[in-house]
């Protein structure tokens, strides 16, 4: 079993943080592990930054609000700026340089950074940079196992079988970026 | 058994109050608990049910006074203003003795207040859920599963004491999403008689009547001692509680909902510092499960109330506890989830006041 994965994801409205955040909760279903996943909700929704927080633990999860992510995917610099500081020593920070300019690497925080946004774009299939950065995120941490993290994807982004294989192929993006 | 699903809370307490039989819902938008009624609004159709945004919380909560004197599992849900606009609603539902289940995902108040998670309806939901001498069961989950087991649970204890049963929750618990198993659908045909329902009987016995008023004070004082026989049976009956880590326990937390949730946190931290604490959990807010706390008396050397609130559920420790262990307290309110680690540090410095 993984260690346990304490995650922020977050980015504007709209750029899908929420669903990355339940599809990384989703494979943690998927594995029966102990799972929460906790939205902002409110005037945050509105325009500002959208952020969820996804817990995976094999053991019963507390607060369901994770203020010491191990793990942080970052949308936009708003977000980045907001989180940053609050990754623990030792955790890893994934974050779309394409909408992220200023990047800072605190002490101890690995901080991976690749153009999400644009390597969809470039692939065809715009609006999955979200998709990109879970890619990414798992080829570094192994937060679950491959077949967890693709029966996810069927579960929340399955109704549609060309959109199903469109969010595969964003992971591959991630994972090979 | 259903197979495990990854529900929001609210979704979960919707979707379990139809499995229990629940066939109305009448309510109006509010933050943080608007998927409750967007859940009702979706799926009520689909099992025969009806699903009404009504033109206030205080038609609606009247709503449920009507559904309920006909017969019917019926709902409403809010938060917290929305649940004192209902509140003579649920007055007159006590008076009239009739069943029905109140949800009220709690946000920040008094007034408008903040739509982010609070416990600042403890006093409001086990004092004075409205005027006259009356009580409501509260139940207050912890979990996603807890608001599957308790939306479902609640009606059946409804209709057995003929009482308001109100849900508690919050913001958090209403928001977040966990793996849940959701209660095997309960048959409406295998759902309690109800012989003083105020329902079509054709001629075949006199008619029912759902009425609060009594205007001879000796006839009101008379059903309201006669409803108080009901509520001390539901005192010995229908306390509930979670005892965690509390047999050697020190230090005992004790915390409700959402904040349980950063209490056990923060025992687990203290307990890796080798401090004994523990956290004692009344799922029954009304209720006050009494009897929890005097299990934890014998070896507890304090107590420490957590809430997000300002200090309510902490009266109820207090009397509970009456003097005979310090109690003190650690919350937030206005809507601020408190953190594991501002819970630990209250746990520490009470471990050094009272420790040798």
């Amino acid at each position: 079993m993984a260690k346990e994965l304490s995650c922020v994801v977050a980015g504007f409205g709209g750029q899908g943080s929420l669903f990355a955040g339940k599809v990384i909760a989703t494979a943690g279903l998927i594995e029966d592990r102990e799972v929460s996943w906790m939205p902002s909700y409110g005037p945050e929704m509105r325009g500002g930054t959208a952020n969820c927080s996804v817990t995976l633990s094999d053991a019963p999860i507390g607060s369901p609000l994770v203020t010491r992510p191990n793990a942080l995917i970052a949308l936009n610099q708003p977000s980045f700026d907001k989180f940053i500081d609050a990754v623990v020593p030792g955790g890893i920070v994934v974050v779309d340089t394409a909408m992220v300019p200023q990047i800072t690497e605190p002490e101890g925080v690995r901080v991976i950074g690749i153009p999400a946004t644009k390597i969809c774009e470039e692939a065809g299939t715009p609006g999955l940079g979200n998709i990109v950065l879970i890619g990414k995120l798992w080829a570094e941490t192994g937060f679950c196992t491959e077949e967890a993290l693709d029966g996810a994807l069927a579960k929340v982004a399955g109704k549609k079988p060309e959109k199903l294989e469109q969010n595969r192929q964003a992971i591959k993006l991630g994972v090979n970026a | 058994m259903s197979e495990k699903v990854l529900m929001k809370g609210n979704e979960a307490m919707a979707e379990s109050a139809m499995r229990a039989g629940c066939r109305f819902f009448f309510g109006y938008p509010i933050t943080p608990q608007t998927e409750v009624a967007a859940y009702m609004a979706k799926m009520m159709p689909k099992v025969g049910g009806t699903y009404l945004q009504a033109e206030s919380e205080v038609a609606a909560i009247n709503m449920v006074y009507g559904a309920s004197a006909a017969g019917a599992r019926v709902m409403t849900s809010s938060s917290s203003p929305g649940i004192s606009l209902k509140s003579e609603g649920i007055s007159y539902m006590a008076g009239a003795d009739l069943p029905g289940v109140i949800i009220n995902v709690q946000r920040g108040g008094p007034g408008l207040g903040s739509i982010q998670p609070s416990q600042a309806d403890y006093w409001q939901a086990t004092k004075a859920t409205g005027h006259g001498d009356f009580h409501i069961v509260v139940y207050a989950p912890s979990t996603v599963q807890e608001m599957a087991d308790y939306a479902f649970k609640a009606f059946d204890t409804a209709d057995k004491y003929r009482v308001p049963v109100m849900i508690m929750a919050d913001g958090m618990l209403g928001q977040m999403m966990e793996p849940v198993v959701l209660p095997e659908a309960r048959a409406l045909e295998d759902l309690p008689e109800k012989p003083w329902a105020t329902n079509g009987h054709g001629h075949k016995r006199p008619h029912n009547v759902a009425n609060s008023l009594y205007l001879t004070a000796e006839d009101l004082e008379d059903l309201v001692r006669e409803r108080y026989e009901r509520y001390d049976a539901i005192i010995e009956g229908e306390q509930e509680a979670e005892s965690y880590l509390t047999d050697d326990a020190d230090i005992v937390l004790t915390a409700f909902g959402g904040a349980a949730r950063v209490a056990r946190s923060a025992v687990n931290a203290a307990r890796e510092r080798g401090i004994k604490a523990g956290l004692v959990r009344p799922i029954t807010l009304w209720p006050f499960p009494t009897d929890a706390i005097e299990a934890v008396l014998p070896q507890a050397k304090a107590f420490l109330d957590v809430e997000m609130n300002m200090g309510q559920m902490l009266e109820d420790v207090r009397l509970a506890v009456a003097g005979r262990a310090p109690v003190e307290f650690f919350g937030r309110t206005g809507g601020v989830i408190p953190n594991p680690d501002e819970v630990l540090a209250a746990i520490v410095a009470l471990n050094e006041k009272v420790g040798e």
